[in-house]
């Protein structure tokens, strides 16, 4: 068990390429984080420099007190799990799980011991003595994870290890590991590009873009209180509603030419309003209210999703349990105050909403302009 | 087959026999040769069919040998051209594991200039450059050795291909969960990626092993001790001994000897075989 | 390109090692050799040489007997080449149609390919025997006198049947893997189309096998190029009167046993050039198949 510090971390590869953009990070002992980001956005990169899989082109990685900037994959006391598990195809399980035991030299007995330990808690032992090839995804799943358990590191590091599973056993499996996480207790880092995925399985969520980290934060921190739209956006399914603000006078304009007015925010600045689609509340509100125009109605069964247009912008509304919209529908829709979050033109927050925007109907607004 | 046409498949059927038969004509002739007695050979015509004396000249073929016409035993050719066989077959197999890995897993200077250089050796087989390369192996003291036989045809480009074609295919995640297990580069070697070639060493063993055993000019260039003659080049000096005397029957019980090892081999592991072939020429 | 790799720095030479020494020696520096001395002339005793530039060369293609190896190569090879190809080909067009018998003819025409150039070349050489071989007996009765050791056409037809034989079952094998490549579906598609067996050979199965074909002629060609020394010299050693002598007999020839080293050596160089262009062919047209 150890802490793992990531100092100002950049990865260059030949040709100028910069995945890694000069990366911080402090990992607290026994801590489940999760990076996550769309691909490309060197999230990969890093858990593999971490790893010592890829060099490290400046800064320091720490696990413990120890850089391990130059030290070897083997020496770095961590386990991996890949994303195609990368079982040694020709070895039985039982010599998947044993080979990096044996190959520190480790007494047979022990090793025996381990293996069977690591088997009854993953519930793979009725299958020591067969090929991976015999095996079916999750059980194969199961055994890449026992590689990793038996060896007792100090971190475990997980590549996507769930993105080559059906749903259901997705899911299953998610659950499974959050268990052995807790109950073992061990550092872990686990990239993931799934966003339920990294919101249900981390205690520290570290959401990367572009070489660089948005936001790091508990998940429901970062879910509440996104520090752009990319993380707005990213996180949660469906994505934030975002609307862009021209400004117009003492107040907002939207893309149709609805105007808000703007109570104590910079004024004559362009803006983006964001607000999720469960926060929207029929009939309006208040602080906010806009004509939706209903397109599609999608039903899920316990909720509902309404696609469409209000203020000139795509949008889209979450209902709980069944809806009686039908595509044509115009509908009243409002946020509350404290729901509506705020970002400048450049993507960063600037504050949780307070626009009050009064109760106009759009022809009328647009009328005026 | 699209439709069923009875004419067209009975035309297939004459055709493919009639092919085996053209194919295994001159083998069965061979054969029967090596049954009957030199007289047979005198007047006439070749025999169709078996005579009585295959144990007379097998065995005097495989014991004595036409120690007057400069040919010896041919116990003693058929193990030396088993030696060269293996030894071709495992060397180049063994330089051409080692020298893939080295290329496709490593990174160093010059490493496209290795590459180039093992590819050269495909433009240049023996029979150009016959008169250097003897030159080089009599100057180095190997004329009438083992190794003279084997080291010279050990390089091979084609296995290499062969090799770097197959780590190629072995998932990158292998190679980095074996570092995370604590294998260095000889031990991920041996434990995961030569297990993971062997149908292919297999396959390929078995291509080299007729190629290894097949050599022709380079044995009877090398070799003028007959101690290291081997069965194939020795046919010729056999061959040479017919034109003055008519002693077929020895002569095509020594072919069948020479050809049987490699036909064995192919017809036992037919699969391994066409799928090296393939693979190789890819 | 490969992602994982190892660090070490020293290792990758010592696992290269065995194979570069051995292509440096006994590959490069021959082959260096043979090229310094295609612009030598040595004199008999071999004590010296004297550079003569390329001289060795342009003897060379001003001697008739060279240009008559040249001429018999090109006749050999390609005869060899069509012949193989042709006979291996209608072979593989009747397993194509077989579906239970068609691993069983394989193995009845596969085992020639292990039969070393040398046996085949002396097997046709003991049935065409002009004494006592089946062939000039059988060609007898019809008034054909066979010795082809006394006619030059008869000695290239019995060395290109030699030839052609044992380079049968490589074609075949490669021909039924080309034409098991064809999707069944293709000829069905033609089928349904309402074209006929012959029409679908021609204007389905044939040209999509076209690949294949070209990639064989490449390979059959340095085969009957370069893999043929033993058949000629088990057989008739280039004769009669150089009828059969092929380019890769004469350099053994004039080198070896004629101790021609100038002229030999710029054989060999010649040859080599002709090796590099067709091993180019073959690459340029294997890349080109893995695009497809």
């Amino acid at each position: 068990m150890a802490t793992i510090t990531l100092d100002q971390v950049r990865k260059v590869y030949p040709g100028k390429v910069e995945a890694v953009k000069g990366i911080s990070l402090d990992i607290a002992d026994g801590d489940f984080i999760v990076l996550v980001g769309p691909s490309g956005c060197g999230k990969s990169t890093l858990l593999r420099m971490i790893a010592g899989l890829e060099t490290i082109s400046a800064g320091t990685v720490k696990i413990g007190d120890r850089v391990v900037n130059e030290i070897d994959p083997a020496e770095r006391d961590i386990a991996m799990v890949f994303q195609n598990y990368a079982l040694y195809p020709h070895m039985t399980v039982y010599e998947n799980l044993s080979y990096g035991l044996r190959n520190r030299g480790m007494k047979r007995d022990e090793i025996d011991q381990r293996v069977k330990k690591a088997a009854a808690i993953l519930e793979i032992g009725s299958f020591l003595d067969r090929k991976p090839r015999a095996l079916s995804g999750g059980q194969r799943q199961r055994v890449a994870m026992g590689r990793a358990i038996v060896r007792s590191p100090k971190v475990f590091l997980f590549d996507e290890p769930l993105s080559n599973l059906d749903a259901k056993l997705r899911g299953q499996m998610r659950v499974e590991i959050k268990a052995l996480q807790r109950s073992l207790g061990t550092t872990s880092v686990y990239v993931t590009h799934d966003q339920l995925e990294a919101m249900t399985l981390a205690d520290t969520l570290v959401v990367m873009n572009g070489g660089v980290v948005e936001q790091i934060g508990s998940p429901l921190d970062v879910y509440e209180r996104p520090a752009s739209t990319f993380v707005a956006s990213f996180i949660g399914a469906p994505p934030m509603n975002l609307l862009p603000l021209a400004a117009a006078g003492d107040g907002y304009r939207l893309p149709d030419g609805t105007l808000l007015p703007a109570d104590g925010y910079p004024q004559g600045k362009a803006a983006i309003l964001g607000f999720r689609p469960e926060d929207v509340v029929i009939g309006g509100t208040d602080a906010f209210s806009l004509d939706f125009h209903v397109v599609v109605a999608e039903p899920v069964g316990a909720e509902s999703f309404l696609h469409g247009k209000a203020g000139g912008a795509g949008i889209i509304v979450r209902v709980h349990g069944r809806t009686e919209a039908r595509p044509g529908d115009r509908i009243r829709i409002g946020v509350p105050a404290a729901r509506l979050h705020i970002f400048g033109t450049d993507g960063k927050r600037i504050a949780h909403g307070h626009i009050s925007a009064r109760d106009r109907a759009t022809e009328t607004q647009a009328a005026l302009t | 087959m699209v439709e069923h046409r009875p004419f067209l498949n009975f035309l297939s059927h004459a055709v493919l026999v009639l092919g085996v038969l053209i194919v295994a004509f001159p083998v069965w002739i061979a054969i029967v040769a090596s049954t009957h007695p030199a007289e047979t050979f005198q007047t006439g015509r070749i025999p169709l069919w078996f005579g009585d004396a295959a144990l007379h000249n097998y065995g005097v073929m495989l014991g004595d040998g036409l120690s007057n016409m400069g040919a010896p035993p041919l116990a003693g050719m058929l193990f030396n051209s088993l030696v060269m066989a293996l030894v071709i077959a495992g060397g180049k197999i063994a330089i051409s594991i080692t020298s893939a890995f080295a290329i496709v897993y490593f990174r160093f200077p010059f490493r496209m200039l290795a590459f180039w250089c093992i590819f050269i050796t495909l433009m240049l087989p023996v029979e150009v450059r016959i008169l250097p390369t003897f030159k080089v192996v009599a100057d180095l003291g190997m004329l009438n050795s083992y190794a003279g036989l084997t080291i010279p045809l050990i390089a091979s480009a084609t296995a290499t291909f062969l090799f770097r074609q197959v780590f190629m295919t072995i998932p990158d995640e292998l190679a980095e969960a074996a570092r995370i297990d604590g294998a260095g580069p000889m031990k991920f070697l041996r434990d995961i990626l030569i297990p993971l070639s062997r149908t292919n060493i297999a396959a390929l063993f078995v291509i080299l092993f007729i190629y290894g055993w097949n050599q022709y000019l380079w044995p009877l260039l090398i070799t003028t001790d007959e101690g290291y003659y081997t069965i194939v080049a020795g046919i010729k000096r056999m061959a040479e001994a017919v034109d003055a005397n008519p002693i077929w029957n020895y002569v095509m019980a020594a072919s069948v000897l020479a050809m049987l090892p490699p036909v064995v081999v192919v017809v036992a592991m037919q699969k391994l075989f066409v799928k090296g072939l393939v693979e190789t020429e890819k | 390109m490969k992602r994982a790799i190892f660090r070490n720095q020293l290792l990758p030479w010592l696992l290269l090692a065995p194979q570069l020494a051995v292509t440096f020696v006994f590959f490069l520096w021959p082959a260096a050799q043979a090229g310094w001395q295609s612009f030598l002339r040595e004199d008999a005793f071999g004590l010296k040489s004297t550079f003569i530039g390329f001289e060795n060369y342009s003897r060379l293609f001003g001697d008739p007997h060279y240009l008559n190896s040249v001429m018999v190569t090109v006749v050999f090879s390609v005869s060899v080449a069509v012949l193989a190809m042709a006979v291996a080909l209608t072979l593989a067009l009747a397993a194509d149609r077989m579906i239970k018998s068609a691993q069983t003819y394989t193995t009845l025409l596969v085992w020639p390919y292990a039969v070393a150039p040398a046996i085949a070349g002396l097997l046709w050489w003991f049935i065409f025997n002009p004494t006592i071989g089946l062939v000039p007996y059988a060609l007898d009765m019809v008034g054909i006198d066979w010795n082809h050791s006394l006619n030059g056409t008869q000695s290239m037809i019995l060395v290109i049947i030699a030839a052609a034989w044992k380079q049968i079952s490589y074609n075949f094998l490669f021909f039924v893997a080309g034409l098991q490549a064809i999707p069944a579906s293709m000829r069905e598609a033609a089928a349904i189309d309402g074209a006929g067996p012959g029409r679908r050979l021609f204007s389905i199965t044939l040209p999509l096998l076209a690949p294949t074909s070209f990639f064989l002629l490449v390979v059959n060609t340095v085969y009957a190029l370069f893999d043929t020394f033993p058949v000629i010299d088990a057989t008739t050693e280039g004769g009669p009167a150089q009828a059969t002598n092929i380019l890769v007999y004469k350099v053994y020839v004039d080198g070896f046993l004629g101790l021609n080293l100038g002229s030999s050596a710029a054989q060999s160089v010649v040859l080599m050039a002709v090796v590099i262009v067709l091993t180019v062919v073959q690459f340029r047209f294997i890349e080109r198949r893995v695009e497809y």
